[in-house]
């Protein structure tokens, strides 16, 4: 293994060569705000949550797809990142319809605790209040569309690790969502295996167990990184 | 230091904020020594929003023609505006009207589709207020000096709002504790 030296937020950091910026930064104690990331998953960078700073490249670069290589010098803080990263935030909420006091999910949110971390106590931005609908013809879960973020773990997850590939995206722009299928009713594809993965790894309420109630819904992205980890390693877990 | 003109509103939400600024209890009392109440929907008798109000607490969103003339008149009247709640700072649940998209399907919805066949929709001009095509948080509507996020806020949230406010100074609005919608 190799090993190559950077510098992130002022601190040398040693990492293996082939490691994200992301797995650098957050091996050096550096945190660093991720919401389409997951541990387990192909990295997409679709949030723009993980932007960071290089020296000698004018653009910001996120931190999740890209490389480290030696002499880097990163900054993952500075106003610029606080004051995109809030901007981020509030575009999702913004975009989509998050009522935060009547979703299942209300205290166990991905995107409620980015909200707090980048400070947003309002949106500055105006709200779409875009029409969108709500699947529920699952006979177990539901998948709401107003509460969605396109991260696309749900995505990821169906086709990488239960390899049953339900989940697509599907249209452009502020048409944009995630599909079942042929565009189907997610209880009318026969390729859904009922396994309940990508309830598991969804970061807000969108995707939900039907008996869930107001703040009932809690993922569990770590049970996915147990699954993947014991794959990789060959043993059960 | 002389007490403070401190007023609440209650444009489109539940009073869930109001009943919670009543959770705040024995602090109250406290409360009462700092601030004149000059307007309340929970502690005033006043019908008219009063001249030199120092803080307002403005719960609910900006739904109909009464909540916009009033908030036109709190924003001319106030020193500083707190929007006080979810509903105040998102729209958020009067809010989801708003994907019904416009006043209209809305009315019609509630006072025809879903009547028992007797359904008509209100009119009455000058005692029932018109709906605003859409809920609007009030930062839309008039410039919002400090954000109480919450549905609704706790008392303990309401109080490190206000208590700086009331010593005449600024609280610092951040952390789970004190901005986490929901």
């Amino acid at each position: 293994m190799t090993v190559i030296t950077l510098t992130i937020d002022g601190r040398s950091v040693a990492t293996a060569s082939g490691a994200t910026l992301l797995e650098a930064a957050r091996a050096g104690g550096s945190a660093i705000p991720t919401l389409c990331h997951l541990e387990g998953l192909s990295p997409v960078a679709a949030c723009r949550l993980c932007l960071v700073e290089i020296d000698g490249d004018s653009r910001l670069q996120p931190a999740c797809v890209t490389a480290a290589a030696e002499g880097m010098v990163v900054r993952t803080t500075s106003p610029r990142l606080a004051e995109l990263r809030r901007t981020v935030i509030e575009l999702l909420f913004t975009e989509g319809n998050h009522v935060c006091a009547i979703c299942v999910a209300n205290g166990h949110c991905e995107l409620q605790d980015l909200a707090v971390a980048v400070g947003m106590d309002h949106s500055r931005l105006p709200y779409r209040f875009p029409s969108r609908s709500v699947d529920l013809s699952h006979p177990l879960f539901g998948l709401d569309h107003n509460r969605c973020i396109l991260c696309t773990r749900c995505v990821r997850v169906c086709a990488e690790v239960e390899g049953a590939h339900v989940w697509d995206v599907g249209w452009r722009g502020e048409h944009c969502r995630i599909i079942s299928g042929l565009d189907q009713p997610w209880g009318a594809v026969d390729a859904c295996t009922d396994c309940g993965k990508c309830v598991q790894v969804c970061p807000t309420g969108a995707l939900f167990h039907k008996g869930d109630g107001t703040e009932e819904k809690e993922g569990h992205p770590e049970q996915l990184q147990v699954l993947v980890r014991a794959r990789q390693q060959g043993g059960a877990p | 230091m002389s007490r403070l003109n401190v007023a609440t509103v209650w444009l489109a939400g539940c009073s869930g904020c109001h009943m919670s600024f009543l959770d705040l209890d024995e602090w109250l009392l406290e409360f009462a020594e700092l601030a004149n109440v000059v307007y309340s929907p929970v502690a005033s008798d006043t019908k008219v929003y009063p001249e030199g109000v120092d803080i307002a607490l403005v719960e609910g969103g900006v739904a109909n023609r009464d909540n916009l003339e009033l908030i036109l008149k709190v924003r001319a009247r106030t020193r500083i505006l707190v929007s006080f709640g979810d509903c105040a700072i998102t729209a958020n649940i009067p809010g989801m009207r708003n994907m019904l998209g416009g006043s209209e399907p809305v009315l019609r919805r509630a006072y025809l589709e879903l009547a028992d066949g007797s359904g008509a929709l209100p009119q009455a001009p000058g005692l029932v207020p018109e709906l605003l095509e859409q809920v609007l948080p009030v930062h839309q509507v008039v410039p919002v000096d400090v954000y109480l996020p919450g549905c609704p806020p706790s008392a303990d949230r309401i109080r490190a709002c206000l208590e700086p406010l009331l010593h005449g100074e600024w609280p610092v609005m951040e952390g789970a504790e004190l901005i986490r919608f929901g």
